[in-house]
């Protein structure tokens, strides 16, 4: 049956709306970072654009945040992935007392985060090493209340003890009733979770900041403090590369087979 | 222990609490047989199957299968078919892929072709060949628990539990599936246990059926004798419509409604009793100088239903062929007497 025009034209202009609101600060950010900025420059340039490599630090920070996300990415999948599902199998007990847990770095300003743990981190780059890389330790504790939601939901979602038992009396063992039937069932709240993760950790600023650490966002900051064309630049690329990012994550099936892996 | 016993059940115990989910239960199965296990939800049926599968800790008792001892033998090593009540397929996978998981794995582990062809078969056997690569979503209920029942069958499991495996379906199909397990179970000579709520499924399919109460079993027989010959008056009332009638019980039979029967053992033995009566064991005619009168008349196809409220006030239920009840109508009076069958009588109050 045809749509009526009405509710094509009403489904449109939502669209329409939507993607300017989306559309509309990206390009005004192309706009503003292809703007002269030096006195030998005319009309429109890609200057700024062409200068990011050579910024310091920049490329470092990009590689650190990187990977500090993918370190953050393995703690998800390895550690509060299989710790949540055992929570909902076989503890429910400790289910409140988890979930609290894990929301309570919403409840506390990242600012007093940052004061508890300076102590800490400054401990670690005196005796250990000064990497930034060391703050996928507290993020992976900030982005708990995120992942542990998503996680929460999707495990809620489907009768996992069920499942679980039935690959049990086929001769599953616990590792493969984890890794193999209950993360590839709850795989879009683990693919979720991780994003918002990622998210956080690429865009963090306040902790990075404080604590000294020249993260992504910090040297960005850095830039934009001397060079504003530069800064947008940067970031406006950054956006696209996590969008690129996104599309580049298959969303059809086979999660399954790459996780189906005994680990004892 | 017979020579063809194959799973033994000794004298189980689990205690939730002040619950007893078991208390001693004792059952024997012998190879290739189809036991049902009935009884109210909390009478333990479920536990007793949970504990065979190695999903319930037990807190006493033992578990031999095939002369070994498998009580404290893990879930994933015990090599037990199981079908839950809820869907149960993994939600990733196609229905081959279900049926396959079982043989990849260590336990039954086969090789690629060889897999292959066992699910092929087995999908077959379930009537699914057509859905081998479709995704549980995809799939009706029914289909769903065909293919957990593939699924469990392909590991060639020592013994096929089935755990209510229809409740969850809607009457036609769960009729149709409780005679295609049969047929599969008959056809593998698997020996299976089955635990139901619903006595028509039970009776209907199994080789003996047990009723179990308070995590005890109650009686255990075949589905004919369960019914015309029941040892508890829980067994008598729990399988079947019973009528309660009194009457005096005098050696080894009672008087009720005019006859004289003969009671079941285990029955009261003398003063009154009160006989379980099975409503297709009182003959009704149409008499005008009755000993009652129809209350209701329900057609029922093949039979006639009629609630009768007897003369001394007593009401009962009747039913008898149609054709012998044709013209008994709501309002007739009838004549009701009993059929020469034994009867199981319990104590009066």
């Amino acid at each position: 049956m045809k749509k009526s025009w009405g509710v094509r034209i009403w489904r449109w202009s939502i669209i329409s709306v939507v993607g300017a609101y989306l559309m509309v600060p990206l390009y005004a950010m192309f706009d503003f970072s292809t703007k002269p900025f030096g006195f030998q420059d005319k009309g429109r340039t890609f200057r700024a654009w062409q200068i990011i490599p050579s910024q310091p630090d920049l490329m470092i920070s990009i590689a650190r945040s990187l990977i500090t996300a993918a370190i953050v990415m393995s703690l998800i999948l390895f550690l509060i992935v299989p710790t949540a599902i055992w929570v909902h199998l076989k503890l429910p007990l400790l289910r409140r007392p988890f979930e609290l847990l894990c929301l309570l770095p919403l409840a506390i300003p990242a600012i007093v985060i940052v004061v508890g743990i300076a102590p800490l981190y400054r401990w670690i780059s005196i005796h250990l090493t000064e990497s930034p890389i060391t703050l996928s330790g507290v993020y992976s504790m900030l982005i708990l209340p995120y992942t542990y939601r998503s996680l929460s939901a999707a495990l809620d979602a489907v009768d996992i003890h069920t499942l679980a038992e039935a690959a049990r009396t086929l001769g599953a063992n616990t590792s493969r009733v984890i890794f193999g039937i209950i993360m590839p069932t709850i795989k879009t709240g683990i693919i979720n979770g991780s994003f918002i993760a990622i998210a956080l950790v690429m865009g963090e600023f306040t902790i990075s900041n404080i604590l000294n650490y020249k993260t992504f966002q910090v040297v960005i900051a850095q830039i934009g403090r001397t060079n504003g064309n530069v800064a947008v630049a940067v970031s406006l690329a950054s956006i696209l590369f996590v969008l690129i990012l996104l599309l580049a994550i298959p969303t059809k099936k086979r999660q399954g087979k790459v996780l189906d892996v005994d680990l004892v | 222990m017979s020579s063809s016993t194959y799973v033994q059940l000794v004298d189980l115990a689990k205690y939730f609490g002040k619950v007893r989910a078991l208390d001693g239960l004792s059952l024997d199965i012998a190879q290739g047989e189809l036991v049902a296990l009935l009884g109210p939800s909390g009478c333990g049926k479920t536990t007793a199957l949970r504990a065979l599968a190695g999903l319930q800790e037990l807190d006493r008792g033992q578990l031999i299968v095939d002369g070994k001892d498998v009580t404290f033998q893990n879930a994933n090593k015990r090599g037990m078919g199981m079908v839950f009540q809820a869907y149960s397929l993994f939600p990733h996978m196609t229905a081959r892929e279900n049926v396959e998981y079982g043989l990849k794995l260590k336990a039954h582990k086969t090789a690629g072709d060889k897999r292959k062809a066992r699910s092929a078969e087995l999908l077959d056997l379930v009537g699914l060949s057509t859905h081998a690569n479709h995704y549980p979503h995809q799939l009706s209920g029914g289909q769903q628990q065909r293919v957990a029942l593939a699924r469990a069958l392909a590991i060639s499991p020592k013994v096929l539990l089935l755990d209510e495996p229809l409740s969850a379906l809607d009457a036609k199909v769960r009729t149709q599936l409780r005679e295609e397990i049969r047929r599969i179970q008959m056809e593998l000579g698997t020996t299976t246990l089955f635990v139901t709520h619903d006595q028509e499924e039970a009776l209907s399919i199994a080789d003996r059926v047990g009723v179990m109460r308070n995590g005890q079993l109650e009686q255990i027989a075949a589905p004919s004798e369960l019914y015309d010959r029941p040892k508890t008056s829980f067994v008598a009332e729990f399988v079947g419509l019973t009528n309660p009638i009194s009457g005096k019980v005098s050696g080894g039979s009672i008087e009720i409604l005019g006859s004289v029967v003969k009671t079941l053992p285990g029955s009261v033995t003398s003063g009154t009793g009160i006989a379980l009566v099975r409503p297709e064991s009182l003959d009704v005619v149409a008499n005008n100088s009755g000993n009652g009168k129809v209350a209701a008349a329900s057609f029922l196809g093949a039979s006639c239903r009629l609630n009768i409220t007897m003369n001394d006030g007593t009401k009962v239920t009747a039913q008898l062929p149609s054709l012998d009840a044709a013209g008994i109508g709501a309002g007739a009076s009838v004549s009701v007497s009993l059929l020469d069958m034994p009867v199981f009588v319990k104590a009066a109050g």
